[in-house]
């Protein structure tokens, strides 16, 4: 089980959180002047990289709270949490 | 030239080869044949699936299974010995019923029990008493039931490598090289180059890096997948138990290790292992529902990392790049169709153009919008 660094808790379990897949995927602002690709590739399509990836965290069982992470895919170690709105370290 | 040494990719080879005539064809594998996902399943074979275009494909597979043995003169010990699945509440019934009706609209053989028929097929699974969650109910797929997972890929290899295909093990892809005009001409790998106008990509938690190479991004997610054997008993268990709602996915293989499929892990991962808490989420369910089972001991566990799509359903067909066909997408349960995938995408790569049966599930269905969604068929995570 994965300890992760919540932003506004510290260290707790794996268990308390709920995965909330890559970070950073902005909606665009006007969907309906998309081309089909675009959307498609807004709501579909996934960088999941081997190595490091950028990824949504929700503490559900503690503070509640988005945030964002740093995660090696191929060892699971956190590189760093951070609060969503802020720039990946 | 096929990547990926798993069932899916031996058996593309071996069709290419015995059905299309196409024997200059080498399969690399970064590690051993039959090392990643084709050896680390639970080995249950099912085609009780909701949509017309999946129950297609799965049964497609599953009337390729009956006579696997004797086509590739190699006991691949498939044994239809039936896939059960369990109804805990009216929302479970409505929904296995749903996929009763929809097999049996497609002429595929799947029938509905009543927990005392259930009990009686299976007699180990506890239906009332002290259970959290009573069975009232369960689906019969009395043609569905395991294979030998290993030797699926042994009997594919030896039967492609008689026909003339060359498998490369230790040999991983490290750059996908394109002409002019974009299309594929050569894969650069740890084993120098090889020149291939037409390669088939077939490398499942590893889809996305190596169509990476060539610049194609897909719809996937890599997530660890676990299973786990018990120490191993007498025959004590006839066929496949799955329950969906509280996630139990149990059978007994012949060397009579219970055979137990846990769920994915939360987050995307390429290390092939997972949290003991999914483990014991399993387990607790298992001796829920098998209270015989709650002093056995586990013997080993160990994860495999799947490449799952938004609609659960895999990809099998052309990419935008010319000569790069990809076969991925097969998630947490695609050993049960590794002949007709194999087959379906031979097919593919030899015509330039998909199989019927594979064309529903083009890459370009999530730009179209035409998704086959599986996941919202089960109405569970799985």
């Amino acid at each position: 089980m994965l300890l992760i660094a919540c932003p506004y808790c510290g260290e707790r379990p794996e268990v308390e959180f709920a995965y909330g897949g890559e970070a950073h995927l902005v909606r665009p602002a006007d969907p309906a002047a998309l081309s089909d690709e675009d959307w498609a590739a807004y709501l579909y399509f996934r960088r999941n990289p081997r190595g490091l990836h950028a990824e949504r965290w929700r503490h559900v069982r503690g503070c509640g709270r988005f945030f964002n992470a740093i995660r090696d895919t191929t060892n699971d170690r956190f590189g760093a949490t951070y609060a969503v709105g802020e720039d990946p370290p | 030239m096929i990547v990926g040494g798993g069932g899916h990719g031996l058996g593309t080879a071996y069709y290419l080869a015995a059905e299309h005539g196409l024997t200059n064809v080498a399969v690399v594998e970064k590690g051993w044949i039959g090392g990643g996902n084709t050896g680390r399943n639970t080995t249950i074979i099912r085609s009780n699936y909701l949509f017309d275009e999946s129950i297609a494909l799965y049964d497609h597979a599953l009337k390729l299974w009956r006579d696997l043995s004797q086509v590739l003169d190699y006991n691949v010990m498939y044994s239809p010995r039936g896939v059960m699945m369990l109804a805990h509440s009216v929302h479970d019934v409505q929904v296995l019923k749903r996929h009763v009706h929809a097999n049996r609209a497609n002429g595929v053989d799947n029938e509905w029990l009543t927990p005392e028929e259930a009990k009686a097929y299976c007699p180990p699974l506890e239906i009332g008493g002290h259970v959290r969650y009573p069975v009232v109910g369960a689906s019969l797929q009395r043609r569905g039931g395991t294979a030998r997972h290993d030797a699926v890929a042994w009997g594919y290899a030896r039967a492609a490598d008689a026909l003339g295909v060359d498998i490369l093990e230790n040999c991983e892809v490290t750059g996908i090289r394109r002409d002019a005009q974009g299309a594929v001409e050569a894969l650069e790998t740890s084993r120098g180059i090889l020149r291939a106008r037409r390669v088939g990509v077939v490398a499942a938690g590893n889809s996305s890096v190596v169509l990476g190479l060539a610049g194609v991004r897909l719809p996937l997610e890599s997530y660890p997948l676990q299973a786990l054997v018990s120490e191993p008993v007498k025959p004590v268990f006839p066929c496949v138990v799955m329950s969906n709602a509280i996630h139990a996915y149990v059978s007994q293989s012949d060397k009579g290790e219970l055979v137990i499929g846990a769920g994915t892990d939360a987050y995307t991962s390429y290390t092939q292992r997972g949290a003991l808490h999914v483990n014991m989420h399993t387990l607790e369910a298992i001796c829920e529902l098998f209270p015989q089972f709650r002093r056995l001991r586990m013997l080993r566990n160990w994860g495999g990392i799947v490449d799952v799509t938004p609609d659960r359903s895999p990809i099998i067909g052309r990419t935008p790049v010319p000569g790069l066909y990809v076969n991925c997408g097969w998630g947490t349960g695609g050993f049960k169709a590794t002949p007709g995938s194999a087959q379906v995408f031979a097919h593919t790569i030899a015509h330039d153009e998909p199989h019927p049966i594979a064309a529903p599930f083009s890459l370009s269905r999530f730009r179209d919008g035409h998704l086959i969604h599986e996941a919202a068929a089960a109405a569970v995570a799985h």
